[in-house]
């Protein structure tokens, strides 16, 4: 008990490991800052795309969810692995010679905005049929419609859910470390190698917890918000 | 006349879903400055004849002309006919996240093309004329029924329509709000607006209606002057309705 407590929690070990691990976890930082964003816009694509009107969509539609379909059911690491092994061995132009971090981009954003569209799509199917049908009777345009009547209303209302993904996604950046990103936890397994001790793995452990906080108790808040703005709404 | 002489000629129009008739050979026809009442028991069609007028529900069978213009034919630009026809609905459906001034601003801006001044400017006047001028940025949430409802038909008026579809605009609202609402469609009625309206507001439809027709399986039944569909009904089907609703209306008393 006792070395297990000093492997992983000796203040000295802790203290020596922070600015390696902290150096690694700007890494995560980056990864999840880019894919996030990535994420945000190229979900509500997909999403607008299941939702488009009228037959001639139909290939597109189908497309979308394929992607949506395979992509929330593959894991994360098997993507980040074909893409990081794969991708290089193609030998193309450009997608071949990206670095390792890239690549944890591309598959972090690959997966999350699978589920980030369903997010935006219960969104939209959320506004009521009479929104969309007062919009269109106005002689406002399908485009319209979606720009200005369907998805400002969508989008306050996914806030939430959407957070949570994020959350997720955070988390997940540490997954990456897998194709050889330098990233918190491969520092961690450095420090550990170089000093025999664990710390760095707690060091990496709380870095996303602090993390992860403000995140949650943000999406609490507007789940609370909501609540309370629906309640005072019925009364 | 013509059909042209009409400004709203509707011609054997049949309107299906699925295997359910629910248009079942309407004709029906409108001139200009015209208020055409459609009254009718719940179900009978006629919610959906007033967004067939609009092409928010394409025809199964039958023409529609509207000013000269067969809707109809699959040709037409659905929303360039929109922006001519204003449609208010019983649920109101104004846009939540937007205040009353968006609300009202919103199509003239991106359908018509007016600068956010022009349209501001007319939005203004017309929340003048149904006296809600001090309510331009609130939200809808925040306005009673009655007032939503007006916000509603000035969204609508906003767009410079040349004809009114009302669908049953005062049934959601309690009946003390109902008032000001006929008010604000009595006005219409005396500037000339042409419009159609289903209602289940008799007496109002007595009053304002220049035509009143039952609605009854889909088909029109009956048609003619107020006085005598109120007064003295050919069909019994007539009869039996209005009978009806002075009944509820007598237990709501
Ligand atoms: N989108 C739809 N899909 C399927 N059936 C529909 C649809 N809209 C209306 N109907 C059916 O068409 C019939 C006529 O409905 P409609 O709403 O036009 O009647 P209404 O006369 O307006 O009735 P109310 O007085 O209750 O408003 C009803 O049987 C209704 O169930
Ligand atoms: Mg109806």
């Amino acid at each position: 008990m006792g070395k297990f407590l000093h492997a992983f929690f000796s203040p000295l070990g802790l203290r020596r490991a922070v600015p390696q691990v902290w150096d690694g976890f700007q890494t995560n930082i980056k990864m999840m800052v880019i894919a996030e964003a990535l994420v945000l816009v190229l979900a509500l694509v997909v999403a607008i795309v299941r939702g488009l009107p009228g037959r001639s969509t139909l290939p597109l539609r189908a497309i979308a969810v394929a992607y949506t379909d395979f992509f929330r059911g593959t894991p994360l690491i098997l993507v980040a692995y074909v893409f990081a092994l794969g991708l290089p061995s193609l030998q193309l132009a450009v997608v071949s010679h990206q670095s390792l971090i890239t690549y944890g981009i591309l598959s972090l954003t690959i997966v999350y905005t699978a589920y980030v569209t369903e997010v935006y799509r219960a969104g939209i199917e959320s506004v009521h049929p009479s929104q969309r049908m007062a919009s269109r009777s106005l002689g406002l345009t399908y485009a319209q419609t979606m720009r200005y009547v369907i998805l400002p209303q969508a989008i306050r209302r996914v806030v939430p859910p959407l957070l949570n993904d994020f959350i997720g996604l955070q988390k997940d950046t540490a997954i990456i470390t897998v194709i050889g990103v330098t990233d918190a936890l491969a520092q961690a397994g450095f420090y550990s190698n170089d000093f025999f001790s664990y710390a760095g793995y707690t060091l990496a452990a709380v870095f996303f917890v602090i993390l992860t906080i403000p995140f949650a108790r943000f999406t609490d808040h507007l789940i609370k918000q909501r609540e309370q703005l629906e309640r005072g709404q019925l009364v | 006349m013509t059909e042209t002489d009409h400004f709203v000629a509707v011609r054997g129009v049949i309107k299906r879903f699925g295997d359910n008739e629910v248009l079942r050979e309407i004709d029906l026809t409108v001139d200009l400055h015209q208020v055409v009442c459609l009254i009718g028991a719940s179900g009978s069609g006629k919610s959906t004849l007033l967004r067939c007028l609009n092409l928010l529900e394409p025809v199964d069978e039958g023409t529609i002309v509207i000013d000269g213009q067969a809707i109809t034919n699959g040709q037409v630009d659905v929303n360039v006919l929109r922006r001519k026809i204003g449609i208010v609905f019983q649920a109101f459906n104004l846009f939540p996240h937007m205040t009353v001034m968006q609300n009202i601003t919103l199509a003239p801006r991106k359908a018509r093309g007016l600068s956010k001044d022009e349209a501001d400017s007319a939005a203004r006047d017309l929340l003048q004329r149904i006296g809600l001028d001090d309510k331009a940025d609130e939200f809808p949430d925040r306005l009673s029924g009655g007032q939503q409802q007006r916000v509603a038909i000035a969204r609508a008026l906003a767009m410079n329509p040349t004809l009114m579809l009302l669908d049953e605009i005062t049934s959601a609202l309690d009946p003390q709000l109902v008032g000001e609402v006929l008010n604000l469609v009595r006005q219409l009625a005396d500037t000339g607006m042409t419009m159609v309206l289903a209602t289940h507001e008799m007496g109002f439809a007595r009053e304002v209606a220049d035509k009143v027709c039952f609605l009854d399986g889909g088909v029109i039944l009956e048609e003619g002057p107020p006085d005598q569909i109120f007064s003295s009904p050919r069909e019994e089907r007539t009869r039996e309705f209005l009978a009806r609703i002075i009944e509820a209306g007598r237990l709501l008393a």
